[in-house]
Parts: structure tokens; sequence; C-alpha cells
């Protein structure tokens, strides 16, 4: 699903690497959590699996593609199998919560009767049913996050990336919201999400990846968050 | 492709922007119509040129028995018969001669007389102060030298005149104004260009939200960059069609109605509406393309993909 082969990435204008020669791989329907405190590296490992950035030396591959040879006009169709969760949810808020989860499907032109059937159907996955005419700003930050849900995987993504789901978001919405993506998880799509809740993960016992100033220093299965902050 | 989102997402993107919209259709219109403008003043120079060089001749003018005093080719008093027809044979030899008319001097008494009709002084003179003449039309205008080294300076021959160099002053002056013209439009379309550069620019900023989700569930470059294209596209079509109806709006007022020079100025044959209807389509596809491919290069700076 996943594999880092030996990634090494260092910003232009910056001493230290970012990631220095981490090698993992990640298997179909894992759910993992990526720990580390701020600056080791987590947002750049996401990053490069989205290809928003390239390895400066090692492979990324994502879904079975090389992400460094993947030429630019093919890497689109890789992101659509691809969901992504934010720390900030990142809706349209000009956009009521149906438009903002059709806008997903309508750019990537899908017919107009899918995305009719669809939008309703994951919206009540998410347990926002009846909120369709809502526009995000009248929303709590946890429905808010699972509008944000609901657009990653309303085309039904073989993996889902979450980049602190539940920075924004008091404990006991953010049990909600790792059901949700536990469901989703259980549907067979992989989850790999960032984060520093320690509770949650100390409580979901999945797999922990640890990075520290680049390295990848702890990979454990039912892992615990680990360290203090 | 989903006409009806990418058509709702330019509708939205021109409202968001619209005074700089705005700018760009006047500028666009503008230099357009300055474009379309210069393009076909130079065409009304070349038509007229083409109009004129059909007229326009070679003269050569031979002496009269009254020329031998003050006319120092003609000393040896006026051109004989002989010389007269020689020189017709040798003009008809020319490759580059069309056409030779002979004028005799009771001829251009005549027409000289029809000229200034109602002139002062007109009945001082008489037939035998004209002279006999050539008037020589050329297969090209430009060939002038050929006939004047030829003729130039022969026995009975008192000068060599070419009409077209009359003109040639006028037609500098016309051109001119156009290389004007030609200036202050690559000056206009500059400002155009940058006014589209930054409108797309300030339009990508304030979508950027939007292109970043684009982005990020997949959506194809084309399918990202298509609104912000079509907007400019739009704004160069309504700019353009602003320039068709100034272009024709300026045909309308110098010739016809407004300044009226067709009727004061018979003698120039002026550009029909077939002439100016001709370069509308050239203005729109111009004012289409051109805010198209600066938003497409804009583009590939702004929205990374």
């Amino acid at each position: 699903m996943i594999r880092f082969d030996n990634v090494s990435k260092t910003y232009p204008k910056q001493n230290r690497p970012a990631l220095r020669e981490v090698s993992l791989e990640i298997e179909k329907g894992e759910f993992v959590f990526l720990v580390g405190s701020s600056g080791s590296g987590k947002s750049t490992f996401l990053r490069l699996m989205l290809r928003e950035e390239r390895t400066d030396t090692g492979a990324v591959h994502v879904l079975g593609k090389d992400l460094n040879r993947l030429s630019n006009w093919k890497l689109p169709h890789m992101r659509r199998q691809v969901g992504t969760i934010f720390q900030d949810f990142r809706l349209l808020p000009n956009k009521t919560v149906a438009q903002n989860v059709a806008f997903a499907l309508e750019v990537i032109g899908k017919p107009r009767g899918t995305i009719r059937k669809t939008v309703p159907e994951v919206l009540d996955l998410v347990g926002l049913a009846g909120k369709d005419d809502r526009m995000p700003g009248e929303l709590s930050g946890g429905e808010q996050q699972r509008v944000a849900i609901a657009r990653a995987f309303v085309n039904r993504p073989l993996l889902l990336i979450a980049d602190e789901p539940t920075g924004n978001l008091d404990p006991q919405t953010s049990v909600g919201i790792m059901k949700l993506l536990d469901r989703i998880n259980r549907t067979g799509t992989t989850v790999v999400m960032a984060t520093h809740d320690q509770q949650i993960v100390d409580q979901m016992r999945k797999r922990v990846i640890e990075l520290e100033k680049g390295r990848l220093v702890r990979d454990q299965s039912r892992g615990v968050y680990g360290y203090q902050h | 492709m989903r006409a009806q989102f990418v058509l709702s997402e330019i509708g939205v993107g021109l409202r968001r922007n619209l005074t700089m919209t705005f700018a760009v259709i006047v500028s666009v219109a503008l230099s357009l119509a300055l474009a379309g403008g210069s393009w076909l003043a130079r065409e009304q120079v070349s038509h007229m040129k083409g109009y004129w060089y059909d007229k326009v001749q070679v003269s050569i003018f031979l002496c009269n028995k009254t020329d031998g005093t003050d006319t120092a080719n003609c000393s040896k008093g006026a051109v004989t018969p002989d010389q007269m027809n020689q020189i017709e044979a040798d003009l008809n030899k020319l490759p580059v001669v069309d056409k030779v008319f002979k004028e005799s001097p009771q001829e251009a008494y005549q027409h000289y007389k029809q000229q200034f009709s109602g002139q002062a002084g007109i009945d001082l003179l008489t037939p035998d102060q004209m002279q006999w003449s050539f008037r020589v039309k050329l297969k090209n205008p430009q060939q002038y030298n050929v006939i004047s080294s030829a003729f130039d300076g022969r026995p009975g021959v008192q000068s060599v005149q070419d009409q077209r160099k009359l003109l040639d002053n006028l037609f500098g002056l016309l051109n001119g104004m156009t290389y004007v013209a030609l200036a202050v439009l690559a000056f206009m379309l500059t400002v155009a260009m940058l006014l589209i550069v930054n409108t797309v620019r300030v339009s990508a900023f304030s979508r950027r939200r939007e292109t970043g989700i684009m982005r990020l569930v997949g959506a194809s470059s084309f399918y990202i960059q298509m609104p912000f294209i079509m907007e400019a596209a739009l704004a160069g079509l309504i700019g353009g069609g602003l320039a068709c109806g100034m272009l024709l709006a300026g045909r309308y007022f110098l010739i016809d109605g407004g300044l009226k020079l067709q009727a004061k100025i018979q003698l120039i044959q002026f550009l029909g509406w077939g002439d100016v209807i001709r370069v509308l389509p050239l203005v729109l596809v111009v004012g289409v393309m051109m805010p198209s491919l600066a938003a497409f290069f804009t583009l590939r700076k702004y929205l990374k993909v």
C-alpha cells in the first residue's frame, strides 16, 4: 500500500533534514498513528505521500506507484484514490454541507446522477443526515470535521490521510471523530493519522510510528503514545 | 467536463473581481480598437497607393521652340519629329512600360484650359507655348528610375517627371501616423497584458482555498485552470466585441456621418464596410487568445500541480 525506501528530505535553505533515511511499509487496511513532536517530520511524511513534496533520495510508493516517477498529469488520478483531512477542516464557507461534499465529485467530473446519489449516503455515514443545507459556519467543530471526512471519503478512497484531525476538537468530540475514522478503516480503507493526542493513541491501540528529528525511532503494533510532551 | 459547474465558477470569479475585470475589458477593448484602427489605416494607405499609382504616370516633356532660351536641355531647339518617333519607339521597347500616350501641344492646351478655367491670365496662354509630351504608364510604378535614366538628358527631352514623388510625401505622412498608432498600440497591449496577469493572479489568490481542495481531491490541472482561463477569455471576448463596435462606429463617424470625409474628399476612395468587417474576426480572435494565453502562463506559475 505504502512503502518508504530509505527516504530523506531536506527543504531548501534548511540545514537539518526534515526526514532522514526513513524506511517502512504500511499494508492495505491498516490503521497507523504517526506521532512525534512538532518539527519531527510528520507533516513532511504526509506531504511526501501526497506528492506535495518529492524526496531528495529514496523512493515513496503509494498504491503501487513510485511517486517520484509519477508524471504530473497522472498525479490527479492517484490523488483521487487518497482522501485527506486536516486540523482546520478546509471547508468552503460559502457552500452548504452537501455542496462541499459534492464539490469533490464535481471537480473530478463525476456525473450529476452519481453525485445526487452518493452525497446523502456519505453524509448519512458520517452522521450528518438532515444537515445537507447547513453552512459550515453554523456547525460545531466536530460536525465540520465530519463534513471534511465526508468529502474525503465520498469518492471511496483506498487511503485516508489525516493530519491532526482532532487537534481543534475537545476530547469528547474527538472520540466521536475517532470512532468514525475507525468505521471507515473497517470498510477496508487504510488510514494514516498524524496526531499529538495521547489519549486517543493510547485508547485505540493501533500501530504507532514515531518520528524524532526526522528519524524513524519507533514502529510498534498496538502501541501507545509513548512519550511526554 | 461539467459545463454548468465550470460556468458557475466563472460567474463567481468574474463577479468577485468586478473592478479588475472591468479594467481588463476596457484595456483590451482600447488596445484592440487601436490595433484594428492602425491595421485599417495601413490598408487605407495601401488602398490609396494602389488607386493613385494606377493613375500617376511618368511624364516625359519634350522641348518646344520657346524652351531653347531658358532650358539647358533644349539648347538645340525644339524636338524634331524624328527624335520624337525614336523616343516613342524606344519607350515601347522597354519591358517596364505598360502604355504610352502621346500628348500634342494642342491637347495639352485643351487640358490646361479645362483644369484652370475661370482663372485670370488663362487667355494669355497660347497652344504654341505648350509642348509635346509622353505620358508613360509603368507596369510597376517603382521602376521610375529606368525611364529617368534612359531619357533624361536625351536630345529633344526637356525633363522627365515622376508624379509619384509628389504623392510619396503624403503617404510618408500617413505611414508615419500609423507607426505612431502602432507604438501606442504596443504600449496599450503591454498594459492590457499586465492587467490580465495581475487579474488572474488576484483571482487565483482569492480562490486558493477552492483550488487547494481541487488539487487535493484529484481534479486535473485542466479542470482547475479552466475557470480562470475562461474568465480571462470571456473578458477578452467582451473587450474584443467592444473594439469591433468602436471600429465600426469609427468608420461611420469618420467617413459617412460625423466628419463626412467621403463627401468632403471625393478624390480618395475610402475603405468600405467590407474592409472593416473583414478585420473584425481577427480582432475577436486576438481578443480571446491574448488574455487566455496570458492567463495560462500566469497560472503555470501560481497554481502548482
